[in-house]
């Protein structure tokens, strides 16, 4: 196991220097941020050395090399816009859109799961077509149609929840968050129901397909020849079976929900990460954009490696071997 | 009695129509007596004890008959009772043993749930008659061997942990559908001795369902012969074997090469049991059958001499295969 986790953090190592090395080409070839940031009306000389304080004057691969000896003493660089350390910009934003991702992720099992379980129970009954039908919705209409109509329904005809911002916060244990509050709740709803929307269509298939393809196995009939209730036969015979597809999944969807709340924190005015990230594209904020991609890279990394290890825990047929 | 079926039907209702698995069916099994249910796949034996514990599958269910269970009746029990009986009175195993077991879940939690389903007793206490019905079935050292999940087990290992559980409550009946079909013939006669002991040591009643006529042979007391979801013969072990009436008796005894003189050629049964939504009018072996003439197109009633009974109309006396 041990051997397993280091294995997979050194791999992870190279999988960040790649993705840097991408990610800082890509973002190069969008488009010069001197253009943008620097008035136009500014002479010559004022314009040449804003570009030589920002490094901008340098060969691409200098300015890659300098970024990578800073990155490894742990400076991602400065952002040009708030002149500030550009990971502190984003550990600033990361909380709210964390809060969003847990409650939309809350969200998606909490309801999901039984959804997908009396789907799954009673097959092709009105509940089970009721349920199915909600969750195609849930999967192909587009997640931003989906905001926007949360917003009209409940902002703008029944006026029962807020459509924008954060709201209130409080304080949980030293964690600022919106959860303190009953007006933080009410701001966060909305948005966390709007991103959990897909991956509860997600859940509530899965776990119809796995009740669906665990009852007919024996185990479950000798579980009931054991004289066993149907609760312990649902609820820990068929349960711990579904929940090892389910955890890989959510596990894995989990890095798409931080990566793609953009589209979320965009329609409800959500002050997360994914913000921004727009608003730093739109002003060609280089090295925002970079630490960005790598906070989220570095989130996948640590996401998919405990996926595996709670996978190993659910299922005591999967050992992390420690020999390759 | 332990166990009084009569003419016990148990039909599937599938868009395509009605499949009569088990057509009438009628045995008993008396205290401590060991039942072969002898036929080939698909003649309804497997329906017939899953009807007695109740977990038939819809779109089955039992349309009709009695199951008499020490003198009650089974079929139209509520669910909760039938559920209290089973595991604690009526237990059963099954056939693949790398599928009853529960693959996440540890030999012990799936012991232990079985004995607190039935008993009110401390998880110690429950775990304390696992470890001896681990023993009992001869698997070494039980106490390390609970915390194991099945997937560390071989087959046969797995078989003796069903019927550990099987055991766990000392039930007055256990329905074996096909224990050893899927083992080794080594690990088969292991597990065979394993269960004629336990079944003689607590006066247990056994119903075997098997289609290994060689296995139903040295295990049994008495046979009953099922083909297409009716008993075509039964009786004693030496009246059935030695003396079979029924043609689909001789035909199977003769598909069994261990039963022929050596050189002599297998004499197979031709042609497939018809599936229970086509299945011919009056006798059904009758398509299948070296007898068959135009009166087996009527329904053959059921005849006796002593405890030996048959449905045939011509019963093939003193022709021993």
């Amino acid at each position: 196991m041990t051997v397993f986790i280091i294995r997979r953090l050194s791999q992870s190592l190279l999988v960040l220097l790649v993705t840097s090395i991408l990610v800082f080409v890509g973002v190069y070839a969008i488009g010069n941020p001197v253009d943008i940031l620097i008035p136009a009306d500014a002479s010559i000389a004022e314009r040449d050395a804003a570009i030589r304080a920002l490094g901008l004057d340098k060969p691409l691969l200098a300015q890659y090399w300098s970024f990578l000896t800073n990155a490894l003493q742990g400076d991602l660089g400065r952002s040009f816009v708030f002149n500030q350390p550009s990971i502190s910009l984003i550990f600033q934003r990361l909380p709210a859109t964390l809060e969003l991702a847990f409650v939309a992720l809350f969200i998606a099992l909490a309801f999901g799961i039984p959804l997908g379980l009396i789907a799954g129970l009673k097959p092709r009954s009105v509940a089970d077509e009721t349920i199915m039908t909600g969750s195609i919705l849930g999967f192909s209409l587009p997640n931003f149609w989906q905001g926007m109509m949360l917003i009209m329904i409940f902002s703008v005809w029944l006026g029962w929840l807020p459509s924008s911002g954060r709201g209130e916060t409080g304080e949980i244990l030293g964690m600022t968050t919106s959860l303190a509050t009953l007006d933080g709740l009410a701001h966060l709803i909305l948005p966390a129901t709007n991103l959990a929307l897909f991956q509860l269509s997600l859940v509530i298939r899965l776990t119809r397909t796995g009740v669906r393809e665990t009852m007919p196995l024996d185990f479950i009939k000798f579980a009931r020849a054991k004289g066993l209730s149907e609760r312990r036969v649902v609820f820990v015979h068929v349960m711990k079976n579904i929940l090892i597809p389910i955890v890989t999944v959510v596990g894995m969807e989990f890095g798409s929900i931080i990566a793609f709340a953009v589209v979320t924190e965009t329609i409800f005015g959500w002050p997360g990460i994914g913000k921004l990230l727009i608003d730093s594209i739109t002003l060609l904020d280089r090295p925002v954009v970079v630490a960005y991609l790598l906070v989220v890279v570095t989130m996948f990394i640590v996401i998919n490696l405990l996926v595996d290890i709670v996978y190993s825990m659910l299922d005591p047929r999967i050992r992390l071997s420690d020999t390759q | 009695m332990t166990l009084k079926v009569e003419n016990l039907s148990t039909h599937f209702f599938t868009r395509d129509g009605v499949a009569k698995a088990v057509d009438g069916v009628s045995f008993e099994v008396g205290r401590g007596e060991i039942l072969g249910l002898v036929g080939e796949s698909g003649s309804g034996k497997s329906i017939t004890g899953f009807s007695i514990i109740g977990l038939v599958d819809p779109p089955g269910r039992v349309t009709g008959g009695k199951i008499l269970f020490q003198g009650q009746d089974l079929v139209g029990r509520p669910a909760g009772e039938m559920r209290a009986l089973r595991g604690k009175k009526i237990a059963m195993i099954f056939q693949d043993p790398m599928m009853t077991l529960n693959p996440v879940l540890s030999i012990e939690t799936q012991m232990v749930e079985t004995v607190r389903a039935h008993d009110r007793v401390s998880k110690a206490d429950a775990r304390a008659r696992a470890i001896e019905a681990l023993g009992l079935v001869g698997i070494p050292s039980p106490e390390e061997r609970l915390a194991a999940y099945p997937h560390q087990f071989s087959g046969g290992m797995r078989q003796r942990v069903a019927i550990a559980i099987a055991l766990l409550h000392r039930p007055d009946l256990i329905i074996a559908d096909e224990p050893t079909t899927a083992l080794d013939v080594t690990i088969q006669s292991q597990i065979l001795a394993v269960i004629q002991r336990l079944s003689g040591e607590f006066g247990m009643s056994l119903l075997w369902i098997s289609h290994d006529l060689g296995v139903v042979a040295g295990l049994a007391h008495r046979i009953a012969v099922m083909y297409a979801g009716r008993i075509v013969e039964t009786g004693t072990v030496d009246e059935v074997l030695d003396r079979p009436v029924h043609p689909y008796t001789i035909g199977l005894m003769r598909s069994v090469p261990a039963n022929l003189d050596r050189g002599e050629p297998l004499t197979p049964i031709p042609g497939m049991a018809p599936p229970p939504l086509r299945r011919p009018g009056g006798c059904p072996f009758r398509l299948r059958c070296f007898a068959a003439t135009e009166i087996c197109e009527t329904e053959p009633a059921e005849s006796q001499a002593a405890g030996h009974r048959w449905r045939c109309f011509h019963p093939q006396t003193a022709r021993a295969a």
